[in-house]
């Protein structure tokens, strides 16, 4: 099924205004139904390379696999949805080719990058995520993290040992738990959510979500979602005007229409002419 | 490291680094901070660390702790807190502000695996249960104290809201308005406080000026027609608003200009 027309995608990243060097990487298959954005880290250009590789390799991957299997079908083996299972495999491969590559070159050594991931299918959307990259929803007037980060700052929240509010002057901001390639295996964080027609999707890198409150991204989505080239081109000046201290990196969707995953012919009939 | 100046009565008594994941203060010459003076319970406090942060909690003292001149059961120490205990004053100093240069490279997204810290994330906080036992003093005595540090260090420490507020007091105390021209409503005004404002009618024409550091600026966001600024419609970028400049969108006149 062709999503690129029931799918809206704007996405920007940018180098910020301290960083030498971009080490984000985002990319999007829009007739798929798939956005990917990494955050990469480590010395010298590796984290970009991270990123890079992150992108890429599950961007090819899933592409093919999406080619030949419908992400909505029933996997015999696991009794799960399919979609589950191509994300689990696919990152766990591409957490190893960067593991692999990190091992094996000294210059990349210590590499590694986080990931927010977003699969859309039959009025579904499948989000893997690993470290502090969010993944947020605005459904009407309410904009809402979906997505939590395995960081240190997250699990004193949870413990209790800090409020929200402390977490923003805390010193031990960007200390991720997760990351991919930096070990050999890594436990990827997924769920499915159902999804309306006029929803906003947002993916971002903490270059974002660290310079400019949930607050203000909600207003910016409120005042110019009819327009996300112009959104996200707003929320990146936005985390610049606040000083810009990291990589920022934004993809937008917008569910247009439904799309239920057509069974035969005539539902995919009825589904074009929706 | 950070650390803790021990005084009494202005007299400082005692330099002691925070070195543990956990110092404890009380009576009882066990504490790793043993201050004998009737007025501390045996067990008096305790100090948990987590890298480059410090949480203070009281383990049920007699006579209570107090941060700021306030009572605290649970407290997340910020540079130059003064911890009270009876007669006795703890000054706790952060080390992460000198050397601005460590501060950014603290900054870089790294990961943290299990057993890489000093095992504080075994140690879960032993308030995790105290936590609702007494939240209430905590918010209060964060506040200001919180304020003033990410203020001061706004280079290295800038949390969210610091900066922008640190952007809102930056922008021309001028109030920037818009005033209706034409229309039904012609003479009302509305005074641009809100980072973004719309304007026009949705599904016809819409634009937005955006407040940022260097002023204001106008951008289309969605019609066919672009809005026109003193005569000739913007280009596609945004576009920078000057006092005094007439705006038309969507059939109506707005006049912007800054209110002293």
């Amino acid at each position: 099924m062709d999503l690129s027309r029931v799918l809206e995608i704007a996405s920007q990243t940018d180098t910020g205004m301290v960083r030498p060097h971009n080490e984000d990487s985002i990319a999007s298959s829009p007739d798929k139904g798939l956005v990917v954005l990494a955050d990469g880290m480590g010395g010298y250009n590796a984290g970009e390379v991270a990123s890079g590789m992150a992108t890429t390799v599950l961007t090819t991957e899933l592409r093919q696999l999406l080619e030949d299997h419908a992400p909505n079908a029933i996997d015999p083996q696991s009794g799960r949805k399919l979609a589950l299972t191509m994300l689990q495999q696919q990152i766990a491969k591409t957490n190893a080719a960067i593991y692999q590559a990190a091992q094996s070159q000294p210059q990349y050594a210590g590499m590694g990058t986080t990931l927010v991931l977003a699969l859309f299918y039959d009025n579904h959307v499948m989000v893997a995520h690993i470290g502090d990259s969010r993944f947020y929803r605005m459904r009407g007037d309410e904009f809402t993290q979906v997505s939590r980060d395995h960081s240190l700052l997250q699990e004193q929240i949870d413990a209790g040992m800090l409020t929200r509010e402390q977490a923003k002057v805390s010193s031990n901001k960007n200390l991720v738990t997760r990351a991919l390639g930096i070990d050999p295996m890594v436990e990827p964080e997924i769920h499915e959510y159902d999804t309306r027609p006029g929803d906003i999707y947002l993916l971002c890198s903490d270059g974002l979500s660290d310079m400019v409150g949930d607050e203000d991204i909600g207003m910016t989505l409120q005042a110019l979602g009819a327009n996300l080239n112009l959104a996200a081109q707003q929320l990146v000046q936005m985390a610049n005007d606040n000083g810009g201290r990291d990589n920022i990196s934004v993809i937008l969707i917008r569910i247009l229409r439904e799309y239920p995953a057509g069974q035969g012919l005539a539902s995919k009939i009825f589904g074009w002419f929706r | 490291m950070a650390k803790l100046i021990l005084s009494m009565d202005g007299l400082v008594l005692k330099e002691i680094p925070l070195s543990k994941d956990r110092t404890t203060i009380g009576r009882k010459p066990h504490n790793d901070i043993q201050i004998d003076n009737l007025a501390v319970s045996g067990e008096h406090a305790v100090i948990v660390t987590v890298l480059a942060d410090s949480f203070l909690e009281d383990l049920g003292s007699t006579n209570g702790t107090f941060v700021n001149g306030k009572t605290v059961k649970k407290h997340f120490l910020q540079n130059n807190d003064v911890i009270e205990l009876g007669k006795y004053k703890l000054k706790y100093l952060s080390d992460a502000i000198p050397g601005a240069s460590k501060a950014a490279d603290f900054e870089k997204t790294m990961v943290l695996r299990p057993g890489a810290m000093r095992k504080a994330p075994e140690t879960p906080p032993p308030a995790a249960g105290a936590v609702e036992a007494a939240p209430a003093g905590m918010p209060a005595t964060a506040g200001a104290p919180v304020a003033d540090t990410a203020r001061s260090h706004a280079d290295t420490q800038v949390g969210v809201t610091a900066a922008s507020v640190a952007a809102a007091a930056a922008a021309p105390t001028r109030r920037a308005t818009l005033k209706l021209l034409s229309g039904a409503n012609a003479g009302k005004e509305l005074v641009l406080t809100k980072p973004l404002t719309t304007l026009g009618k949705p599904g016809v024409q819409v634009a937005v000026i955006t407040r940022r550091p260097q002023g204001f600026f106008i951008t289309h966001i969605e019609g066919a027609v672009k809005p026109i600024v003193n005569g000739s419609p913007i280009e596609l970028q945004a576009h920078a608003l000057n006092d005094r400049d007439v705006i038309e969108l969507a059939g109506v006149k707005v006049e912007f200009f800054f209110k002293p």
